[in-house]
């Protein structure tokens, strides 16, 4: 979470989050509600009921013309051409040592109109790199202030969704999205998330958000929908080991190392791409480092920063840690050497000036049982 | 809201003294900025503490937070049971999650603390 003096931006769901009792924080350029009645309770909803989210502080960038796929493949990691109308990937703008200017979901909307949701935090700079790199035949414009985003996430979501809207819900597959009504709303409503659970984001135009936010909390109450802050969201995203940027992963470290490489494409049909060389070469023979999922096996809760110790030698920070609600345990991410990277590796945490053990661990620490 | 029977601290511990025993927690403010407790560290009794010093930690799921004693003395009991079950901070802040008891070396550092008066006031004009 990041302070600033800067006036902080507010979703078109603030006044009904104060309402709820939230608790607001700064993030991301935003004031965010961080949690509600309780971050546990809000996790363990999206585990086995469903909770909601809003997510209004994520960026839209459209890229829009007969040049757009050319030039989304010249810029972007994975490979659009895959993509077909309604479908979505996850994806991520590379540098030119082939490390994420950001991480972004990639939806091709028709053959020539594309939209990127991009981190809150990355807007501006992801829309002036875009602009930077030449787009030919085509039109980069940023159109977050078009979109409110509600994430509703859950083994219940559809459920709830469904009762809500005329769209088969059923018929949309996982990164898939279609454009229908929700309420009698307008909506693009996907299947993805950030939890580990089944779900749906749904972009509305912002002055539809509240009433949608109230209708999909009535309606949902009999099944267990909770509304969810940020506070859930992070830590449900960990314990599914989903990266978040500035945090995982930055300008500074690979996709390969991140363990993104199934988003990085080397096809022919793709092209070359900032950083596609070195990205290559890691691929093919591994990177020096590799993000790795630990659990603490001593007393005390790693946190974002702490010092990681391997053989008694610094190798970087924890990147992510946490208290896990559902698993009860407490695990973190951090950077360590490619050939120690195995499950069992012992490494120590220096928890405020005290060593606590831990050991590397298989991931996604928590994987959701498909129905 | 605050119990009668007990100082308070701007640091939001209170403490509940009896002849020359002092049983510290953190008030229900504290509980309620941290959110859910998942974490606590106590020191084991036959520990010196300074008054103001520092004597254990307490951490929820997303923030960390330390805890100071309010007067100065030796630990004579610690509520071990707390330590496995830290939500109980969040459920009963001023009754069940008491944390350590001190035998007080100088009575002069209750006197310095807020009564529960003072303290309502205090969280009072924090909270704005």
């Amino acid at each position: 979470m990041e302070a600033s003096t800067t006036t902080l931006r507010k979703t078109p769901l603030h006044a009904v989050h104060r309402e709820m009792g939230a608790k607001i924080v700064p993030f991301g350029g935003w004031e965010m509600p961080v949690e509600y009645a309780g971050l546990i309770n809000e996790h363990i909803a999206v585990r086995k009921a469903a909770g909601l989210f809003d997510v209004s502080h994520m960026g839209e960038l459209e890229v829009t013309g007969p040049g757009a796929l050319a030039f989304l493949q010249r810029v972007t990691s994975n490979d659009v051409s895959r993509l077909a109308d309604g479908q979505a990937q996850y994806s991520a703008l590379p540098n030119a040592a082939g490390a994420p200017l950001d991480d972004v979901i990639l939806y091709r909307r028709g053959p020539e109109r594309f939209m990127l949701v991009v981190n809150a935090g990355n807007v501006e700079k992801d829309f002036r790199w875009l602009r930077a790199q030449n787009p030919e035949a085509c039109e980069v414009l940023d159109k977050s202030e078009a979109y409110a985003l509600l994430a509703l996430q859950g083994p219940r979501a559809q459920e709830i969704l469904q009762a809500l809207t005329p769209v088969d819900l059923s018929s949309i597959a996982y990164y898939h999205c279609v454009e229908g009504e929700v309420d009698g709303h307008p909506a693009t409503i996907a299947r993805t998330g950030y939890t580990g659970e089944d779900g749906f984001e749904i972009f509305v135009p912002p002055a539809h958000a509240e009433p949608l936010w109230r209708r999909l909390i009535e309606s949902g109450r009999e099944k267990g929908i909770q509304p969810a802050g940020l506070g859930a969201r992070d830590t449900l995203r960990l314990e599914a080991k989903m990266c978040l940027y500035g945090n995982d992963m930055d300008e500074t470290t690979s996709l390969v190392e991140a363990g993104l490489g199934w988003i990085v494409s080397l096809d022919e049909a793709k092209g070359d791409f900032p950083g596609r060389g070195v990205l290559a070469a890691q691929k093919k023979d591994g990177a020096p480092r590799k993000l790795v999922g630990f659990e603490v096996t001593g007393r005390g809760i790693a946190r974002h920063g702490y010092p990681v110790f391997l053989d008694g030698k610094p190798v970087g920070p924890v990147t992510s840690g946490s208290y896990a609600p559902y698993l009860q345990k407490n695990i973190g991410l951090a950077y360590v050497p490619s050939a120690r990277a195995a499950a069992g590796t012992v490494l120590e945490i220096d928890v405020r000036g005290r060593n606590v053990p831990a050991r590397v661990v298989p991931t996604p620490f928590y994987k959701r049982t498909k129905q | 809201m605050y119990p009668a029977d007990r100082r308070y601290t701007k640091q939001h511990e209170w403490v509940r003294v009896e002849g020359d025993r002092a049983t510290i927690g953190i008030t229900d403010y504290a509980q309620k900025q941290l959110g859910d407790i998942v974490y606590l560290e106590l020191p084991e009794a036959g520990r010196k503490l300074e008054a103001h010093g520092s004597f254990g930690t307490v951490e929820s799921v997303k923030a960390v937070s330390e805890l100071f004693s309010p007067v100065a003395g030796e630990v004579v009991a610690v509520n071990s049971a707390l330590v496995a079950t830290p939500e109980t901070i969040n459920a009963d802040p001023h009754g069940q999650a008491w944390m350590i008891a001190v035998r007080v070396s100088d009575p002069k550092d209750i006197e310095e603390l807020m009564d529960a008066a003072a303290y309502q006031a205090y969280v009072g004009s924090e909270a704005k």
